[in-house]
Formats: C-alpha cells, structure tokens, sequence
C-alpha cells in the first residue's frame, strides 16, 4: 500500500517536472515582477523572470533591467512591490509611486554571476534595437556579443542588420561579425566557411580558440586548411602582442621601484645614510592619501592630486624631524645609523597602528585611474599604470633639475662630494644635510602616493618595499640617480620576462641572485658614483 | 624501552602540571589568548583578540565558569613563528592558563603544535586550515578542507566551470589545499591542461602578470574560475589588477578561502562584485543570534563599522565548547577537558548546531557567498545542514586510509583502516 503511495508520488513529481518548463514559458511580465519581489524566489526563478521581462515591451522592462544589472533593484519585504534606486530615492518599477514606508524593509534583489551575465545579454539586445541610442554605444554593446550569441539569437539580429544597413553602416557592419561568429557553429560546412572568411582580420582569443577548434575537429577538409592558416596568424599576433604586454608589465614594475628607490638615491646614496625607516616614509604617504581623502569625501580624484604635494610635506617634514633629532649626530657611523633608523620605522609603524589601527585603510581609486584602454583583444594598458610610469618620470626629471640646476642641487652635490671643502667655500652643511634628507623623504612620500593606487595601505606598506628600495639603489649604482632609474627598469623588465617561465617565486629569486653575482663582479654598481661615498 | 620510559616521565610531568594548574588558580580560571596583535598578522588577529575579550566579559557578567571568574591573558607573538611557541610555553608553564585560544597562520600552530603535545595543552584553533593533522591537544573549530574547498569546488562544477585557476600564496594551507583540490579535480575527469597552479610570495604586489595569464587561460571558450588560497594582504592588489585588466566575475569568478569581511573592508568592492567566497559563516546571514552577536560586538568595541567574521564565529564557538566542557567536566584538568570536549555541542552563528567531533574537528554548514558592492556577503548556495570536518583528506594517496579518533580506548590521531594500526599511511 505504501509502496504504491510513494509510486504515485513519483509520478506526480515527473509530471510536475514536465508542466513547470511549459509552466515558466507563459509567465506574464506581472507574474515575473511578483516572483523578483518574493524573498523566498531561487536564483533560477528569478533569471526566468528576468528572461520574461527582457523580452517583454512593457514600458517599465528597461528601467528594471537596468537597475538589476546595476544592483539598484530592491523589493518591499512586507508588500512584495518591487522598486528601482534612482539617486536616493526608490520608486515602484511599475507605476513609478515614490517609496514612503521605512527603509529598513527594503531589501535588494539579489543575482547571482549567471543572472548578471543574463542580465547583461539582455541589455545589449534591447540596447542594440533601440535606435534613440547613439550609434557608438550600439556598436560597443554589439561588440560584446561576439561569440556569445546563440544561433537562434542570431537569427533576430540578422534582422536588425538589414534595419540599420542603410542608417547605420558601421553597426551593421558589427553585427555582421556577430552573427558571423554564431555562424561558425553551423551544421552546413559552406556557412561556417563564409563565416570564417568574414571574420578575418578580426582578432580575439574567442576566435582564436573557435578556429583551433575547427582546424582539428572539422569535417571539411578545406575547412580545416583555412581554419589553421587563420589560426596561425592570429596566434602570431598574439605572441607578439603578449611580448609587448610583458614589456609594459616589466617598465610599470619598474617605476614602482625607481618610485620607491629614488628618494633612497638621496639619502643612501648621496648623504651615506643608511636609512631604514624609508619604507616607512613611503607608508606616511599613503597615510595622507587616506586622510585627505576622508576631509573630502566626494572628490576622491582632487584629493588624490592635492596629497601629492601634501604628502611629499608631510614626509619631507617627518625626514628632516628624523635628521634632526637623530640622524645628524650618528654620521659616519653606519651601524649605529642602521640600528637607529630601524628603530624609528617600528616607531612609527607603531604610531600609525595607535591612531588608525592595524586594518587596512580604503583608500578610494578614482575613476580616471582605473580600468584599461583596450588597443586590441590581445592588448590593453591599463590607466593606473600608465600614470604611475607618467609620474614616475615626472618625479623623475624634476629631481634631476633640482640637483642639477638649482641652488639646492649645487650645495647637495659638494657636500656629497667633499664635506670639508664645501664649509670652507661657506656652505652650511647642516643646514643642506637636513634639507637633503628631507627632499629624499619628501620623494618617498611620492612614492606612497602611488602605492597607494596599487596594494594596501596599511602599517605594513613600507617593510614590502625596503629591501626592493636597497636592491634598486645598490644595482644601479649608489649617489647616481641615472643609475637607479636604469636599475629599476631593467630589475622590473627582468622580473616580469623571467616570471611568466619560472613563476612568481622563483622569478624572484633568480633576480636577487643575479644581482648578487652582478654586485660581486661590479661592486659599485651600473653607475659607479665618484666622491664622497667612494672615498668612505 | 628507553622511548617508553621517557613518554612515562613526560605524561607523569605532564599529569603534575596540569593539576598544579587547576590548584594555582584559586580565585580565577584562566585562559590564553595567543594572537598576534603586532606585525603582519595583526590585521586578521586583532579582532579574535577583541573578540574573546568580549566572551569573557559575557560569561563573567553570566557568573563565569565554576563559579569563578575568567581571566584572559593576552599575549603577543608578534606574527613571529617561533614566537608563538615561547608564549604558549610561557602561558601554560607561568600562567597556567585553561586553555590556549590561538594562532592563525598554519606554520604558527605547527609551532606550537609540539609545546602544547609536551605539555598535554589545549589549543583552540579558528581558522580554516589545510587539514591533514590531528593532535590530542588542538581542536580545530575552523574548516578542514571538506568544509570549504570541497564544497566550494563542486558549486562552480554545477556553475557548468570547465577550467580551474588555482593560485595561492606559497606557504603550508594553499600548497596542501591546493594539493587536495587536484586530486579531487582529477576524480571528476580533469586533465592538467583544465588546471593552472601558480604559487606567489607572501605579501606579492605586482599582479599584473597572473592575472595576464590567467586572462588568457580563461579566455580559451571554456567557463573558467579561479580559486584563490591568496593570503592576507596580497589580496587587495590582486583584487585591484583584476577590476583593472577587466576581469570581472561573470566571464571569470574568484573564488576565495582567506578572504572574508575583515579583508574587504579594507578595499571598494564595487568591481568585485559577484566574485565568491566558501565560508562558514557570514555576517550577513540571517539569525538572532548572529544578530544578537553582532549589537554586542559593535557595543563592545564601541565601533559600528567594525565587521564580523568567520574566525570569529569559530572562535566563539570554541569558547563556548569550552565553557561546556569545564562545566561537565567539573574542572579544568587538562585531560578531563579534553575527554568532555569531544560531543559537546553548542550553537552556531547560522542558526545550527555545532558538535566536536571524536577527531577533534566540528560540524560546521558550508556557505557560499558573491561580495557585494558594501562589502558585505550575498549567499547563493549553501550545504544541507552540516558537514563533519575531515581532518585526513579522502582525496590523497597518504591520507585516505587514515581516521581520527580520540575517544578511548582507540585515542589516535592518524589510525590506519587497512593495516589496522595506529601510527599513518601505510607505505
């Protein structure tokens, strides 16, 4: 008797299974908004819904859909309506009443990675027939879909391109790549022919990756022949263009390091100081990024340009407190120096952990400085680290006026070169030793400005780059900030050539170990320095 | 018979310790905190400093434990390995403690692993680690490897993922971890051209290559994902390269076991949304007590900013096993404790039960959660009910034989189902 019941059970389940697809497929555009403003809704019932309402024509589908791929779709937890963020406000998808009860009972619309890619899909389907959109937009969305439409998907774009082939040639054009590129999986060998002749010249890894397919599984031969040849050129130009990416990865690393190392230049290399609180200067930096950022809150991208000068004060200042207090009575005493600095960098590792606690601070990236500018499928650059080679540089040759032209510079330079001398001629060294030390630690800060862009800033920040800092001045050869500009391009270029072989561990142990060799062969390094230093 | 005379005299020490410890502390039951509040670990140990310091506060306010009060000692290793090892020394020889709440990083509790086995210790360990151990003296209220990467890695199979990316910090957790996720990638049909493994420095900066790689790995047609055992600090610079190069998480999705609330706080999550992490708990789970834990916790600290975190959660259950155990035990001799912890169970911050197990290991729900744009946790997937840790994978050769059962007569950590012996794998 009971087994019977259980019988029935499972037949009612496997019918059930058979109704709820036919079920799902006639759900109205009002059905699919009450399932998003249920709670209880799984991740599937929602994509169907989102499915129903991108391709339905109520007026009120795209605000949804953008809202949701925007996560600025909420639901009423009590009365089930659901509402679209607009700036502060929240207003009924369907109706557009403002929402007046308490926000607590808001709740947003969770997605999931495979409802936003929907999401996504959709969006670039309406967005591509709605022709009040301006054509470049079209094209960018149309560009999206390449190799990520279905056929049948296809089959409606074919009609779009007709629509627009007198409007919008360039689009239509596009969209002819779209379709092409669904069209490689078509059973008929002669379309995926045409297809493949269509999308030459066209560079992607999706294509790359479809025509190795091709070349090995496909059933024509002639096929399989155009299909290699294809492929091979694009791998080609793939190879080439992966090289040119390990360039740029190699010349950014770099000016991350002459960034750190080049205020070290000045005061290991010209003043003799082994100064091992630097690492901390840099972290100071990023400290003031953080603190300016906070006064103003709306403005992330000005605060970010006013702590460069802030932070190179703030910085330069701690230095020549530093110099002051402690440094000036210890020259000539390497250890001694060493074991003092070391201490003032705890100390002050200490103090930002007293006032901003051990956690990492947010430090917001503004708009402009993140993202990529796409050149190719193969190669982009991305914004942050072009800026920082762009600053790189412009720290760069500003230092180099500085000591070479300006008033500073001379008096830097003859007491680095002969101290004794350069007081007898009326320089008053003291006086230059502290600014010395502080334009180094000023440059630090310059460096934590840009660190701050790239990883953490937390008390932590200035130990990950000290002994990078030491490498890059002692490579390129101490006092000389030519040398430690090549130092740091040729380590960064090296590091990035040797990691994608070797990986990330051993990349680095590889180029700690050759600049070991390098220093016992050229013990001055790649720029040997004459003067003081070399005297000592 | 030399070795057996020398474990006589060790467990006879041992025995005299751990009763002068019950003796010395007359008015007070003291506990050890043993977490780094300096140093590199300082940003992830910090807070399950505070955190037991809350727990005690509330269970004296309750009249604390056998009727006396608890003292917590704090002390500070400093993120400083062989550190950890004095200073739980220091704590169960000078102070005396109850217990050792501690310890973070894997190579830490293997530092201390041997002074708490000399000295037959209690060691509470939070965070979810690589597995493969079991000591007599160490319950692990954080996840074995089937609590977390296991379970994470058949959610992206039903995702319909083809390709996986395992990168990782190069240390003990992601060099084993990752080794358990091959083998078992390999029992679902995977060959070594779907897998990548890339190992970087601890406090790695520049990604701009891995993610390069990765992009490319990715970009062959197939559904890929990553799953990152990245630890620590590194992770913010990775997050960033990958918003930068334009990776986001509907082409590939990040899947990642050390990256919690705690470490996103301290970066914007608005390009990182949809990426994943495999918990056992988040503070966006829905439940009083979670709800309850956290007005307490932001009470405590008086910071309403301040997140709540997994290892928290495990460390509030630990203290909480470990009230119970004191209570049923009817003291805080060493060994008594550590027979009455074994099927003790208390409430977890979801909403379920969580048991210590024979091995030592607890039951704990596996969630998965996509990070939202406020740093906070959406679920998307979650276990039926709770899964047993597992302290010897199923999944490598060496392991797969051994149990762990601390309950008498058997009392072994690594007992050998097929040769019928207590002492690992058979060779």
């Amino acid at each position: 008797m009971k087994s019977t019941a259980k019988m029935f059970c499972a037949a009612l389940l496997v019918l059930l299974g058979f109704l709820l697809p036919q079920a799902a497929a006639a759900m109205t555009p009002d059905e699919a908004l009450a399932v998003l403003g249920d709670r209880s809704s799984s991740f599937e019932q929602k994509k169907e819904a989102f499915d129903v309402i991108g391709d339905s024509k109520e007026n009120w589908s795209q605000l949804l859909i953008e809202s949701a791929q925007k996560g600025e779709l909420f639901f009423d937890k009590k009365k089930h309506d659901v509402y679209a963020k607009v700036g502060d406000n929240y207003f009924k998808v369907k109706g557009g009443e403002a929402f007046s009860g308490k926000s607590r009972d808001l709740k947003r619309v969770s997605v999931n990675n495979s409802i936003r890619e929907s999401l996504h899909l959709i969006l670039a389907m309406r967005t591509l027939s709605d022709q009040s959109i301006p054509e470049d937009r079209r094209i960018e969305s149309a560009h999206a879909l390449i190799g990520n439409v279905s056929q049948e998907d296809a089959s409606k774009l074919q009609l779009l391109r007709d629509l627009y082939i007198t409007t919008d040639p360039d689009l239509s054009e596009m969209l002819t790549y779209v379709i092409a590129s669904a069209d490689l999986n078509d059973e008929d060998p002669k379309i995926r022919n045409g297809a493949m002749h269509i999308l030459s010249g066209f560079r992607s890894p999706l294509l790359l990756q479809k025509l190795g397919d091709i070349a090995e599984h496909d059933a024509d031969v002639s096929n399989r022949v155009y299909a290699e040849k294809q492929a091979a050129g694009l791998r080609s130009s793939q190879s080439f263009y992966s090289g040119l990416e390990t360039v740029y990865f190699g010349i950014s690393l770099g000016s991350v390091l002459v960034l750190a190392a080049i205020g070290l230049t000045i005061t290991f290399g010209v003043m003799g100081v082994i100064n091992m609180a630097h690492g901390e200067l840099m972290m100071i930096g990023a400290y003031t990024v953080y603190v300016i950022q906070q006064c103003m809150p709306s403005y992330p991208g000005l605060a970010l340009i006013i702590s460069i000068p802030a932070a190179f004060c703030v910085s330069g200042l701690t230095g020549i407190i530093i110099e002051r207090t402690v440094i000036q009575h210890l020259y000539g005493r390497p250890l001694e120096t060493l074991l003092a600095t070391f201490g003032i960098s705890l100390l002050l590792q200490q103090l930002v952990r007293s006032i901003f606690t051990a956690l990492n601070r947010n430090v917001v990236i503004p708009d402009f400085m993140s993202g990529a500018i796409k050149i190719n499928e193969f190669f982009s650059v991305t914004y942050n680290r072009l800026y920082i080679i762009l600053f790189c540089l412009a720290v760069f040759f500003t230092l180099r006026w500085i000591l070479q032209h300006s008033r500073l510079g001379l008096e830097v330079r003859s007491v680095s070169q002969n101290r004794a001398m350069a007081r007898n001629m009326g320089v008053r060294s003291g006086r230059v030793n502290a600014l010395t030390f502080g334009l180094g630690s000023g440059i630090a800060g310059l460096a934590g400005v840009a660190l701050s862009q790239l990883t953490n800033v937390g008390p932590n920040l200035g130990q990950n780059y000290i002994v990078d800092s030491f490498l890059v001045v002692v490579f390129g050869g101490a006092g000389n900030i030519w040398g430690t500009m090549v130092g740091g391009m040729v380590l960064g270029v090296a590091n990035k050539v040797l990691e994608p072989m070797a990986g990330a561990m051993l990349a680095k142990i590889f180029i700690l170990v050759g600049v070991i060799i390098f220093i016992q062969k050229r013990p001055r390094g790649l720029f040997p320095q004459h003067g003081r230093s070399v005297e000592g | 018979m030399v070795k057996i005379s020398k474990l006589a005299v060790a467990a006879l020490l041992s025995t005299v310790l751990g009763s002068s410890a019950a003796l010395a502390a007359e008015d007070t039951i003291k506990i050890g905190v043993l977490h780094s509040l300096s140093g590199t670990m300082a940003i992830s140990e910090t807070s399950l400093k505070d955190t037991l310091l809350m727990l005690v506060d509330e269970q004296n306010k309750k009249g604390g434990v056998l009727g006396k009060k608890i003292e917590a000692v704090v002390v500070d290793p400093a993120s400083n390995w062989p550190l950890f090892a004095e200073k739980a020394r220091e704590l169960i020889q000078k102070d005396k403690v109850a217990a050792i709440f501690g310890c973070w990083t894997s190579v830490s509790r293997k530092s201390v692993l041997p002074v708490v086995e000399e000295l037959n210790g209690i060691l509470f360990y939070p965070v979810q680690y690589e597995g493969e151990e079991s000591s007599k003296n160490v319950f692990y209220t954080g996840a074995a490897p089937n609590q977390q990467a296991i379970p994470a890695v058949d959610y992206l199979l039903k995702q319909g993922v083809k390709r996986w990316a395992l990168v990782g910090t190069d240390y003990v957790y992601p060099r084993t971890a990752n080794k358990v996720l091959e083998a078992y990638l390999k029992s679902k049909g995977f060959t070594d051209k779907d897998i990548m493994i890339s190992y970087t420095p601890f406090g790695h900066s520049d990604w701009q290559s891995i993610v390069s790689e990765i992009k490319k790995f990715g970009g062959a047609g197939e559904k890929t994902a990553v799953i990152s055992t990245i630890n620590g600090d590194a992770n913010v610079p990775f997050y960033k390269e990958l918003a930068n190069q334009g990776v986001s998480a509907k082409d590939i999705p990040v899947i990642a076991f050390s990256v919690g609330e705690e470490e996103l706080a301290g970066i914007d999550t608005k390009p990182l949304v949809g990426h994943l992490a495999a918990w056992n708990y988040f503070e966006s789970v829905d439940s009083e007590l979670n709800d309850e834990f956290i007005e307490k916790w932001h009470k405590f600290v008086k910071d309403e900013k301040r997140v709540t975190n997994d290892p928290m959660e495990a460390t509030f259950i630990g203290f909480n096993m470990w009230v119970k155990a004191v209570e049923k035990a009817g003291t805080t001799d060493y060994s008594a404790v550590q027979d009455a912890l074994i099927g003790i169970s208390v409430p977890n911050l979801s909403g379920g039960i969580a048991t210590m197990m024979p091995n030592h290991h607890i039951t704990k729900p596996v969630l998965i959660g996509e990070i939202q744009d406020d740093g906070q946790f959406e679920i998307v997937d979650q276990t039926k009910g709770t899964v047993v840790g597992d302290a010897w994978s199923d999944y490598l050769p060496g392991s797969k034989d051994l149990i762990s059962d601390w309950r008498k007569p058997l009392s072994c950590g690594n007992f050998n189902v097929v040769t019928g012996k207590c002492g690992g794998a058979s060779k």
